[in-house]
């Protein structure tokens, strides 16, 4: 279960805060999504969750683990899909698998036999040999996946991970993290994808300029704006249609 | 352990997969090397046995013109060729034709030898032993000139060699002049030697290790291999900054910091890897030195019963440079900060540490600075090494503090790392 009290972070020089005093709790495997436009917010409590920024006010918990208090154990239990690649270029898949997969403490045949099984499930498996510069977006995205699930976690942080790619990859991901949740996994998704979180998604919370605007499964938010036929028709209720542009 | 050697490996598949940094990484300071050593030897050989051309106007004509000409020719150094003319002469020099022009003045050899005569023959009134007592009417002259002119892109310290050794020639002319007055005045009999000519002061270079041995001139083998060694070692903080920098613009950086290891971990990888490369720089460079340097005409690098602690302080040199590429990475932003600023600063490093010009001649403010330059350590101990012949205790200072700065700079960039994170 991920717990979050109070928490807010403001950046260094800015005059506002980017999440501001936000509550959240998400059950064990469920899979929230957080939607928002450009500057809501996603990416810093994502950030903050998986312990790349430090909040400004605050706590959160993760299977009940502090982040002040049990760094390395909740880093060893969350996985993160971030929204860049986040690969060797001139390696090859299963040589950054490898990599990432060492850094949280796999070795040997275990860690092999995790590559080869995510690859071959994710459609890859002959590509293991082929260095990711030769690989096209969705390919990377996928690997890019797998760099983030090799050590099993219970929680898993995903930024968009369905950006840029093609509809049979996109297709393959979402397949394959269902796959994860009904095995146990809790995931916390963020997209621009309202269709598909729309879809995927087990509770979403729409959040702009650091607040929560409206939580709820899917079908409730729809209902619960009543003119709405879709969750895009409620993110532009609740958001406005202005345009976010940040620079 | 085990995410230590993960992180090394990785590192090692980054370096071996761009063949071509890898290239550059070993070839460029071998040919760096090379070069240096073939032009500086050549210019070694150039004044040691080749004959630099240099024009005389001879306007004097006399004695001492043909003795100054005697002189130059012995040397040894210089082919004279003469030129009447000193406007003509000036302008060959000045269009950098001849580095030097000499010119010597009229009646010089007449003037000196009245001169001398003249102050001799004063002496010896003062003691009585003219035959005539007739008081000396002193002629009247002004101090003659010798002319040198130089090529403006002439060195410094060429020009100072050059015209202290035409001072000193010029002052044994005037000395010779002396005793052949007295001789003549004292005895008709010219084969009647009244005065031991030959200088009484001699001088003797003798080793300052063991004052019994004679001293072997350290050759331009044994004093580039180990500045520009250490030159190339210093450069690995280029490569390694670089690829620190790539990988925060990949995004992997932000991924390991999501990931259960430790910053020292990662740099740890770093530089075992890097070091490796390091290590591998100076062996090719002894090798250099030792193989391909008789091959290629060039002094033999003289390495026995060297080896170990010449292993040893390129160990803590590298581990210096890396230490310096750690932190220029974790600092840097982007390779646009990261190339120009780590290629000058190894430059001003090598500069401070004493690498083209010694340290003793530098300003004080400078050798200040140098002694805070972990190349001048790293040079001092390899010179230490290489031309002292000390021990592996007297070498413990400079590797002391190589690795003292290897510490410091990797504790300043884990601790960047955590406070610049820390947002």
């Amino acid at each position: 279960m991920i717990e979050i009290n109070e928490l807010s972070k403001k950046y260094k020089g800015a005059d506002t805060f980017s999440v501001n005093n936000l509550n959240l709790t998400i059950q064990d495997k469920e899979i929230f999504g957080i939607l928002g436009p450009n500057g809501a917010g996603k990416t810093t409590l994502i950030s903050m969750l998986s312990s790349l920024l430090k909040p400004t006010s605050g706590s959160f918990t993760i299977d009940g683990l502090n982040y002040q208090n049990n760094t390395t154990e909740l880093k060893q239990i969350i996985g993160i899909v971030p929204q860049e690649y986040a690969l060797y270029p001139s390696l090859t898949a299963f040589e950054n698998l490898r990599y990432f997969g060492c850094m949280y403490g796999l070795k040997g045949s275990n860690l092999k036999n995790k590559i080869n099984e995510h690859l071959e499930i994710l459609g890859l498996r002959q590509f293991a040999d082929k260095k990711i510069k030769t690989f096209s977006g969705g390919m990377k995205r996928r690997i890019n996946l797998i760099a983030g699930i090799l050590h099993n976690p219970k929680v898993l942080f995903l930024d968009e991970p369905t950006v840029g790619v093609d509809v049979q990859s996109k297709n393959a991901i979402i397949d394959y993290l269902k796959k994860l949740n009904a095995e146990g996994t809790t995931i916390l998704y963020t997209s621009h994808h309202l269709n598909e979180a729309e879809f995927f998604c087990t509770r979403i919370a729409i959040i702009d300029l650091g607040n929560i605007i409206c939580k709820g499964e899917p079908s409730e938010l729809i209902n619960e704006h009543g003119s709405a036929k879709n969750l895009e028709e409620v993110f532009l209720t609740t958001t406005g249609k202005a345009l976010r542009d940040y620079a | 352990m085990h995410k230590l050697w993960a992180s090394a490996y990785k590192e090692y598949l980054l370096l071996v997969r761009d063949f071509g940094g890898l290239a550059i990484l070993f070839i460029m300071p071998l040919l760096l090397v090379i070069t240096i050593t073939v032009i500086q030897d050549g210019t070694f050989k150039t004044l040691k046995e080749s004959k630099i051309p240099i024009l005389l106007v001879d306007n004097d004509q006399g004695s001492v013109s043909e003795r100054i000409k005697e002189n130059l020719t012995a040397s040894k150094q210089f082919e004279l060729v003469h030129q009447p003319e000193e406007t003509l002469a000036q302008k060959l020099v000045q269009n950098g034709e001849y580095q030097l022009a000499i010119v010597i003045p009229e009646n010089l050899s007449r003037d000196l030898d009245i001169k001398v005569s003249e102050n001799v023959e004063g002496i010896l009134e003062k003691f009585g032993m003219e035959e005539e007592s007739i008081p000396i009417v002193k002629s009247k002259f002004e101090p003659k000139e010798v002319k040198l002119y130089f090529d403006p892109a002439t060195q410094f310290s060429y020009r100072n060699s050059i015209k202290s050794g035409i001072n000193q020639m010029v002052s044994m002319i005037e000395t010779a002049s002396i005793y052949k007055a007295f001789q003549e005045e004292l005895t008709d009999d010219n084969t009647e030697q009244i005065f031991d000519t030959e200088s009484f002061i001699q001088f003797t270079e003798i080793s300052p290790g063991d004052p019994t041995e004679k001293i072997t001139i350290p050759n331009s083998t044994q004093h580039n291999i180990p500045a520009w060694t250490l030159f190339a070692i210093f450069f690995i903080i280029l490569p390694l900054s670089i690829n620190m920098v790539k990988e925060k613009n990949l995004g992997t950086f932000v991924r390991l910091r999501t990931n259960p290891v430790s910053y020292a971990t990662v740099l740890g990888g770093k530089t075992i890897v890097f070091l490796s490369v390091a290590l591998i720089q100076f062996a090719l460079m002894l090798a250099v030195g030792v193989f391909l340097f008789p091959v290629i005409g060039l002094p033999q690098l003289d390495v026995n019963g060297k080896l170990l602690m010449l292993l040893v302080v390129a160990f803590f040199a590298g581990l210096a440079a890396v230490g310096l590429g750690l932190l220029l990475g974790t600092i840097a932003k982007s390779q646009e900060q990261s190339a120009p600023f780590g290629a000058t600063f190894v430059v001003i490093l090598a500069a401070l540490g004493g690498v083209w010009v010694p340290v003793f001649a530098m300003p004080k403010f400078m050798q200040a600075l140098s002694s805070i330059s972990p190349m001048n350590w790293g040079l001092n101990a390899f010179y230490d090494v290489f031309l002292r012949n000390v021990g592996l205790v007297n070498l413990l200072p400079e590797i002391a503090l190589l690795f003292l700065f290897f510490l410091v700079t990797t504790a300043i960039s884990i601790i960047y790392n955590e406070r610049k994170n820390a947002v």
